[in-house]
């Protein structure tokens, strides 16, 4: 559906966009995730038409449309600040697109009636949006992007000035909504969670590259940078060497002396120091002998009682220092506390290599 | 908001009800001495005679008000509102783009070009007006500039025109209407145009269904500060038009200083200020039908 080919935007000396490929697939949830400044929102500026490429082509629905004027683009946006017409009505507002295209009159009625329906904002027709709450608002902006029926929605960190409920009852609304209409979302976040409910796939981005794509999941447990593994959930990022081969399986030697082994086909090609990625939640901890591909044991130097889950500070035997989270207490059905000597268990497929040291 | 707005009265009501009205009392005397006074006094001498001499005769009657419904002073006034009119016109056409452009500068630039805008006003009125002069006039700057460069071979007759008139009168109230437009666009939200755009409305249609309307606070105060005062403009007409074109403004100034007859150019004043006080609340009336 999208094919975005080598494009990079400058603006100045500051590159945007540097040098981006990338293809969305019809009917598909891609989120663009990265820190604020990294270029998420410059792409999805140059997919809506306000931002021309510096270099490369971008393609929507087979048509060449790198220097295609917005309003003559076959994509809607739902903006960060909804940026609805302040002098029309909802109803008004949502036909805006209607309006445009010529649509004729009982047609645009008939709509625009569906539309609201199917965002919930039944008997605010014809209201005018400072009389919205924020989540009204949101959903008006939402239905007037999809009522011309665009062959791709972009959105805008929609979803960011709402609060946290708000928020995560409207993530599911929108999946929801793009399941049913079979529509094209391109999402723009800076919020990794909501990148991770969402998406079918995430692309994050960094300083205007793209690090990594893939699935939620994919991203999440087989991260293939640093910069991934760190902003998505949480990392124990530890320089390792490689000290033995052995068959399939290759034994490192962490910073601080933990020993471990990964499989010699993720060990990258060169370099004899790499730096890995532990998942905290992957490092099982018990006060018991535990069963795990590696087995090490360590002292709880600290514990944070963080509601659901436990968070302990471990320096292992060998003098490695680790993050775990672990369920908390009652449902472990045994009490950690600083100052304990624990067995940490870690399979071998939880231990990403992120990159030369 | 609302909780604080609720409060807030029952916190300090009276004392800030007198702090109130003793920082609006100077405003207030003003107003009183240089606007109700003067007025009051306009529409006494509307009501009297005059002697032989010009001399005002306290002796009441509505003669004055049937002598400002002869066609003459009918036709007058209507040619002042033609030229206001165009005057308008012509300065919602110039100062419109003007007004955008700077509002939609980066910061030091925006702030720069809006001086530019305002320097006009540390010159007196008048002497501004004496330069329009020594550039229009058949030895001065515009028709030797174009004989020099051979577009024209005799000078143009350019001052004491209709042209010249409105040449003066665009000039002088152009800030009037740049101003008030520029503070409507400096607020609009880039993303509304944007979102026009984005939802297939091209330039033409995302000015005249969103920015148009979004910005049109700005020009009807625009309107209002240059329509209002060019009708009764009375300098320019005299200066610039050399007593070719009268306008209500000389009729009425006239009335005063050299037929001396000033309770007939009160009347005639009176009569202008209710149809201005009657044009602003029909208008007032409409805008406030429209936002309810």
């Amino acid at each position: 559906m999208i094919e975005i080919r080598s494009v990079t935007k400058r603006f100045g000396s500051f590159t945007a966009v540097n040098d981006v490929s990338l293809d969305i697939a019809e009917g598909e949830f891609l989120t663009l995730l990265g820190p604020s400044g990294c270029g998420k929102t410059t792409l999805l500026r140059m997919l809506s038409g306000f931002e021309t490429p510096t270099s490369g082509t971008l393609r929507i629905d087979g048509e060449e449309v790198t220097h295609l004027a917005p309003y003559r683009r076959n994509v809607n946006q739902v903006f960060q600040s909804y940026a609805l017409f302040p002098h029309l009505t909802v109803a008004d507002n949502i036909a805006f697109g209607l309006r445009m295209q010529k649509v004729p009159a009982p047609e645009i009625t008939r709509r625009v009636d569906e539309v609201v329906e199917l965002v919930a904002l039944t008997g605010f027709a014809s209201r005018r949006p400072h009389e919205l709450s924020g989540g009204q608002r949101q959903r008006v902006a939402l239905a007037r992007a999809i009522v011309p029926r665009p062959k791709v929605l972009l959105l805008d960190e929609p979803l960011s000035a709402l609060d946290a409920k708000l928020r995560q009852q409207m993530q599911l609304e929108l999946k929801r909504l793009q399941k049913h209409l079979g529509m094209t979302f391109v999402f723009v976040t800076h919020d990794q969670e909501e990148a991770l409910t969402m998406s079918d796939r995430i692309a994050v981005f960094n300083q205007g590259r793209l690090e990594q794509l893939g699935s939620a999941s994919a991203i999440y447990h087989q991260p293939r940078t640093a910069f991934v593994a760190d902003f998505i959930g949480e990392a124990n990022l530890l320089t390792a060497e490689a000290i033995a081969r052995s068959g399939t399986m290759t034994r490192l030697r962490v910073e601080g002396g933990l020993e471990l082994e990964i499989p010699t086909d993720r060990w990258p090609a060169g370099g004899s120091k790499v730096v890995i990625s532990l998942r905290p939640e992957k490092i099982l901890v018990s006060k018991r002998p535990l069963e795990a591909e590696a087995i090490f044991t360590a002292r709880v130097t600290d514990e944070l009682f963080q509601g659901a889950l436990d968070r302990l500070h471990l320096q292992t035997e060998s003098g490695t220092r680790l993050t775990a989270l672990v369920a908390n207490e009652s449902a472990l059905r045994e009490a950690i506390h600083a100052g304990d000597a624990v067995w940490c268990g870690v399979h071998a497929d939880d231990i990403a290599v992120v990159g030369p040291a | 908001m609302h909780a604080l707005a609720d409060t807030a009265p029952a916190h300090g009501g009276r004392r800030a009800g007198v702090v109130a009205w003793l920082l609006l009392a100077p405003l207030a005397l003003w107003l009183l001495l240089f606007v109700v006074v003067p007025m009051a006094g306009l529409v006494v001498y509307s009501f009297c005679q005059r002697d032989d001499l010009g001399r005002v005769v306290y002796d009441f009657s509505w003669e004055n008000y049937a002598r400002v419904f002869d066609p003459i002073y009918l036709k007058i006034l209507g040619r002042s509102i033609g030229y206001a009119a165009l005057t308008t016109v012509i300065c919602i056409v110039i100062g419109y783009p003007v007004a955008w452009y700077i509002a939609r500068q980066r910061s030091p630039l925006r702030e720069r070009l809006l001086l530019l805008v305002m320097i006009p006003f540390w010159t007196s009125f008048l002497i501004r007006t004496y330069a329009w002069i020594a550039i229009l006039k058949s030895e001065g700057l515009l028709n030797g500039l174009l004989q020099f460069s051979g577009v024209v071979t005799a000078p143009l007759s350019l001052l004491y025109t209709p042209t010249a008139v409105v040449i003066g009168l665009v000039y002088a109230y152009l800030p009037f209407m740049i101003l008030p437009i520029y503070g409507s666009a400096e607020k609009l939200d880039n993303a509304l145009v944007e979102a026009a755009h984005d939802l297939g409305a091209g330039p033409i249609r995302a000015f005249s269904h969103v920015i148009i309307p979004l910005t049109w606070p700005g020009i009807a105060a625009g309107i209002m500060l240059v329509f209002v005062p060019a009708i009764g403009m009375f300098a320019i007409t005299d200066l610039m038009g050399g007593a070719q074109v009268p306008l209500i403004g000389n009729v009425i100034q006239n009335q005063f200083f050299r037929a001396r007859n000033a309770p007939f150019g009160a009347a005639l004043g009176v009569v202008f200020t209710l149809l201005f006080i009657l044009t602003y609340a029909l208008a007032h009336r409409r805008r406030r039908a429209t936002t309810a």
